[in-house]
């Protein structure tokens, strides 16, 4: 617990605050959906989607945190910056959240290496989806464009997780005194 | 992972209730979601206000990390350049002393290309005024993730950017102005699938478009078909016409000859220039704005809110 470590910090008598439990979620995931546009400037797709990554993870981490429909809000920010056309991130994010309300219905018991996999095929999917999306009647080198993109999203796809474990940690972290 | 109990709602209607509208919520998202779409692709220019704003918001984040990119991108750069300076410097000397007399021999011709225009009573103000850039600004980010390209720079309507204006660095063409908003714009780079440019081949005037291939590099494609004549080197420089473009902008070289056409590599990589240039649209600095393409009318001011995307229909213009 790198936070909570960094100084002996009293436990006891102590809350999380209600306002960063609710609001680090969203954030986080609006985070991400501005960061994928600013470290380079890219001539050809490879960055992983960090935004939609984002939503994932908190949705395998804490199922049941994000509302079925969040995908529609957070979508709408991400359209903001991806530059994709408007509308392809709230529809696809809206499917991806009832897709994995679905796989849990069905597979209440899962292995993180199945939560891994699920990951990946939904990835899949939503770059698949979304280059579609963005190439409405034109043909364009596909497979060669997404392939690099989608391995790397896969590889990142637990360490962004592990990010989102840190900012979860600092969602509940008790720092607000009860007197 | 267990099912978590807290999300079985039991006899609670409350609850039972509230799963029910989470999942009623989630369906009208996907179809809310689904309308906007099909509305942002049947109307291109929707939503150019909202995106115009959320750019705005990150400029600030944007340009502080544009100014540590390009020394980051120039590590592996300066590494190898250790190892290859010797021969490096040889070749540059020997290519300087090529390049001082090509030059005079420029000026010379230069100096004949204005008499015999003269001699032509041709207009002469496009190169006093036309060149003149309209501003310069910081390429702040571009969508790395997304299948389509572009790039936002950090001058926006304040500078006098308008929709349609070519942008460039000073190694080449790098894209143009789609939208803009108050402090930031927009840019379609050149790479972009749907971004169709002019041009022709430097040495001979070979007509020809370059269009964006979506991995970052160009189909060079010909106007008159027959045997292919291109030669991987062959470079491209933008012909003017369709009227955005400022003639002999440098744009690409071919890498690899295909059997109708070429794919070539742009010539000034967006990720390596951190300042461009915006520059007036051509046919409106060349003061001859009624020969610009119909669809740009924005690039004039006179901008009829309807029109469709200022896509570039060029193809119509030149053939």
């Amino acid at each position: 617990m790198p936070l909570a470590s960094a100084k002996p910090m009293q436990k006891i008598n102590r809350a999380p605050s209600p306002l960063l439990a609710r609001t680090v979620p969203p954030l986080a995931i609006i985070l991400g959906s501005v960061l994928q546009t600013l470290p380079l400037i890219a001539s050809a797709p490879i960055l992983p989607p960090l935004g939609f990554l984002f939503l994932l993870a908190w949705r395998q981490l804490r199922p049941g945190l994000l509302p079925v429909w969040a995908g529609l809000p957070l979508g709408l920010v991400d359209d903001l910056f991806s530059g994709q056309p408007m509308g392809s991130a709230m529809l696809l994010w809206s499917l991806a959240m009832l897709f994995l309300e679905a796989i849990e219905r069905r597979f209440p018991w899962r292995s993180y290496l199945m939560d891994w996999f699920v990951a990946a095929g939904v990835i899949l999917g939503y770059l698949l989806l979304g280059s579609v999306v963005a190439h409405v009647g034109k043909h364009g080198p596909i497979a060669t464009v997404l392939t690099p993109q989608l391995l790397l999203s896969v590889l990142v796809f637990p360490l962004a997780e592990r990010f989102i474990a840190t900012c979860d940690r600092f969602r509940l972290w008790r720092f607000r005194a009860i007197s | 992972m267990a099912p978590p109990n807290t999300r079985r709602t039991g006899f609670s209607k409350r609850a039972q209730y509230g799963t029910f509208f989470g999942y009623l919520a989630a369906m009208a998202g996907v179809l809310v979601g689904a309308a906007v779409l099909l509305f942002s692709i049947l109307n291109k220019d929707a939503f150019t206000g909202v995106r115009g704003m959320a750019s705005d918001v990150v400029a600030p984040a944007g340009m502080a990390v544009s100014a540590g990119r390009e020394g980051v991108h120039d590590v592996g750069t300066t590494i190898y350049g250790w190892f290859t300076w010797g021969s490096t410097n040889a070749r540059m000397k020997r290519e300087l002393e090529l390049a001082r007399v090509r030059l005079v021999e420029a000026r010379a011709i230069e100096e004949e290309n204005g008499r015999l225009k003269a001699l032509l009573a041709m207009r002469q103000d496009m190169t006093a005024k036309g060149l003149q850039p309209v501003t310069s600004a910081r390429l702040i980010n571009s969508t790395a993730s997304s299948m389509r390209r572009f790039a936002t720079i950090s001058a926006g309507r304040d500078k006098g950017v308008v929709t349609g204006m070519p942008v460039r660095s000073p190694l080449g063409l790098i894209g143009r102005v789609l939208e803009t908003g108050e402090h930031t714009a927009r840019v379609l780079l050149i790479t972009d699938p749907e971004s169709v440019v002019p041009v022709r081949r430097a040495n001979d005037g070979l007509a020809a478009f370059v269009q964006g291939h979506g991995d970052g590099t160009l189909l060079v494609r010909l106007i008159s078909l027959g045997i292919n004549p291109l030669k991987p080197g062959d470079v491209f420089v933008t012909s003017g016409s369709g009227g955005l473009y400022h003639p002999n902008t440098a744009v690409a070289a071919v890498m690899r000859v295909t059997r109708d056409g070429a794919v070539a590599r742009v010539l000034s990589d967006p990720s390596t220039s951190e300042f461009v240039m915006v520059e007036p649209v051509f046919a409106v600095a060349a003061g001859m704005p009624q020969a610009l393409v119909p669809v740009s009318d924005a690039a004039l001011g006179t901008a009829p809110k309807t029109k469709a995307k200022p896509k570039p229909d060029q193809r119509e213009a030149t053939d």
